[in-house]
């Protein structure tokens, strides 16, 4: 397909001292454990799929140590592969020699890092210019483009600070701003909130949000946390040992996790925030009520129409009404445990 | 009968150690000595040659320390203190040590020290920092280079004199090859830990960036690294003056001769003067050194 911007195909990963004899181990199903314990060797990725597709935010959601910095470092080859094929923009990464590389990385994708990586002898502004001042272009130039993205930020002001003098939520900042100072059109991003407290980490979603209205980037990025996956994520990838155990929107997730490990992962989770009216639709003429936009959340959708003192909503698209939602479904569908096994509990 | 002499040989054995025959090892030294006179005849003109460029540039340095008026070069002193340091009490305090050791007639030897150790310091930082960088690079490298930097750091010197003296003869170069060698250790090794000691994250992002090689190690690598190689080059500092006296021995002029002079002479007083000036200039360089050093890492130092 032409939209699909990163393609990664068949990707194996194997940390050790001899991870090609371990491949076919690997392709035969040996687990992680078994192939540490038994070989001495780490699995880092098992067969990874994924296809991004341009101008999407595409989450890859694990626990630690299930593989996600492997794989984000695979897109700009940080990391080899043991085996596999990763194409950008139908342009096989792995066939690049290193002046090519250094071009990719360069000009097509940048990244932004989990303990940020800034220098620390380089004020803010030399900061976010250095992915400008390593292609060689004159400070003056580099220094006028990266005030733009400074401001973007909203770091105004700090242009010549050194980073230990600004907090963590504001370095990131900087991080972010060095790597949209570039203009790759690819984002790469390890954790990169992860390590700001809840607040700040809330903002800085906000921040790559509406910029991203703005860019529309093709984003990757990392995260651990499932309440980020879901603001942040056109399209979710669960990892786990190494392997993508699910891939999908928020909704397929929360609807129809693929095994215990992903309802373990979304038990917590305020479905009424994610899923939307859409999904518990159907097309009864009994109900009456106000009209609600598919793609309105639970939460919005209940508060209307218990306003509204009517029995469920017409879903309209378009201007045009495609269906409706009764209140009880809405509150079904939230109250519901997505496992039909412990559904009757719930019920009774 | 033979029992008894088998007994008696092992005894022997284990009573006396078994060495070289005393013919043999006198050949085996003899052997290593005439090599060695061969090679010196060979290349020891061409290994003077070599260094020609560096005798010159010493006796200009000490030219011209010498033939400077000394208010001028105490001019210069508090100036460079001053802004090595950027504290007034230590200027103050190496201008009055510099004029009681001109008082006491330390002058000319203090000057020709100076130059030694300053050509000594250039030498070690030029040739010592791509040796530390080599050594950070390539793991290959260290484990081989490591051990020789340890040989070199506590080999008695004397014992280095010799081929040294016998190459080049005495003199300057001979003499400034010694303390070379005996000062070049440190910073070799703090670069090496310096580059080695370089955040990783740092590191990926520049590489994440498309930095070629001398974008890392010029833009992030040595900045990163400086303030422990400059720790280096103070350490080289301080152990190119504590070698002042023994490069004096092979011809070097400066505060060891009147230490040696009174050594043999049992002159009490001169010793202690000379021995206290090659203290003071160490004190100097250390502190002038050390709160340059300290500015360096004013930015890197409070990072998380
Ligand atoms: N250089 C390496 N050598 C050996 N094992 C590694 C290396 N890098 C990562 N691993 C292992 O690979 C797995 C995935 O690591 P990582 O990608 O860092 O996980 P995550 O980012 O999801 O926390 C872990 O088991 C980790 O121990
Ligand atoms: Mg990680």
């Amino acid at each position: 397909m032409s939209d699909t911007k990163v393609a990664i195909k068949d990707l194996y990963k194997i940390f050790g001292s001899n991870p090609s004899s371990m491949i076919d181990k690997v392709k035969d199903g040996i687990s992680k454990s078994d192939l540490l314990e038994k070989f001495g060797h780490v699995l880092g990725l098992d067969n990874v799929n994924i296809e991004v597709k341009k101008s999407q935010l595409q989450v890859i959601m694990g626990l630690s140590g299930s593989g996600k910095s492997t794989l984000i470092r695979h897109i700009n080859r940080l990391i080899e592969p043991t085996s596999g094929s990763i194409v950008v923009d139908g342009e096989d990464i792995l066939s690049m020699n290193q002046t090519e590389l250094r071009n990719f990385r360069r000009s097509k994708a940048s990244m932004v890092f989990q303990k940020f990586g800034l220098l620390p002898h380089r004020k803010i502004v030399e900061n976010v210019s250095y992915g400008l001042t390593i292609q060689g272009i004159n400070k003056k130039e580099a220094y006028e483009r990266s005030n733009q993205w400074i401001e973007s930020v909203g770091l105004n002001g700090f242009e010549n600070h050194y980073p230990a003098q600004l907090s963590g939520g504001m370095q990131q900042r900087v991080g972010l701003a060095r790597a949209l100072a570039t203009d790759a059109d690819i984002l790469l991003m390890d954790e990169a909130f992860s390590a700001l407290d809840p607040l700040i980490r809330s903002d800085m979603q906000d921040v790559l949000l509406s910029l991203q209205e703005k860019l529309h980037k093709t984003i990757i990025f990392i995260t651990h946390d499932l309440d980020e996956a879901l603001k942040l994520g056109d399209n979710i990838a669960i990892l786990r040992d190494g392997a993508v155990i699910q891939s999908g929107t928020a909704e397929d997730i929360i609807l129809h996790p693929a095994d215990d490990y992903v309802t373990d992962f979304i038990k917590d989770i305020n479905k009424a925030r994610v899923l939307k009216v859409s999904s518990v639709m159907n097309n009864e003429n009994s109900i009456k009520g106000p009209e609600i936009q598919d793609n309105v959340i639970i939460e919005d959708a209940l508060q209307t129409v218990s306003k509204s003192g009517s029995n469920g909503a017409i879903v309209i698209k378009d201007g045009k009404k495609i269906g409706t939602v009764s209140l009880t479904d809405m509150i079904m569908a939230i109250a519901r445990s997505t496992k039909n096994t412990d559904s009757d509990t719930v019920y009774r | 009968m033979a029992h008894f002499f088998i007994r008696e040989k092992k005894l022997s054995f284990f009573v006396e150690f078994p060495k070289m025959g005393r013919a043999d090892l006198r050949d085996f030294k003899k052997g290593i000595d005439e090599s060695f006179k061969d090679f010196t005849r060979e290349y020891g003109e061409a290994i003077e040659h070599f260094f020609d460029p560096l005798l010159y540039f010493l006796v200009w340095l000490e030219k011209l320390f010498l033939n400077t008026p000394w208010p001028i070069i105490m001019v210069a002193i508090a100036v460079l203190v001053y802004f090595g340091s950027r504290s007034l009490k230590l200027t103050i305090g190496a201008v009055l040590a510099f004029l009681v050791i001109g008082y006491l007639d330390m002058w000319e030897d203090t000057m020709a020290t100076l130059a030694i150790i300053s050509v000594a310091t250039i030498v070690c930082i030029s040739v010592g920092i791509p040796i530390g960088i080599l050594m950070a690079r390539s793991n290959r490298a260290q484990t081989l280079i490591t051990p020789i930097l340890d040989v070199m750091q506590t080999i008695p010197s004397f014992v280095y004199l010799i081929p040294v003296v016998m190459l080049l003869g005495i003199g300057k170069v001979p003499g400034l090859l010694a303390v070379c060698i005996y000062a070049i250790p440190p910073i070799v090794r703090l670069t090496n830990l310096g580059i080695r000691l370089v955040d990783k994250d740092v590191m990926e992002a520049s590489e994440a960036f498309g930095a070629s090689y001398s974008q890392k190690l010029l833009g992030v690598q040595i900045p990163l690294a400086l303030p422990n190689i400059f720790a280096g080059v103070n350490q080289t500092i301080m152990m190119a003056l504590s070698m002042v006296v023994i490069a004096s021995m092979i011809g070097v002029k400066g505060l060891g001769v009147p230490v040696l002079r009174a050594i043999s002479n049992q002159y009490l007083a001169l010793g202690v003067m000379n021995g206290l000036a090659i203290v003071v200039l160490a004190i100097l360089f250390d502190r002038v050194s050390q709160k340059f050093g300290k500015r360096l890492q004013a930015h890197t130092e409070s990072m998380k």
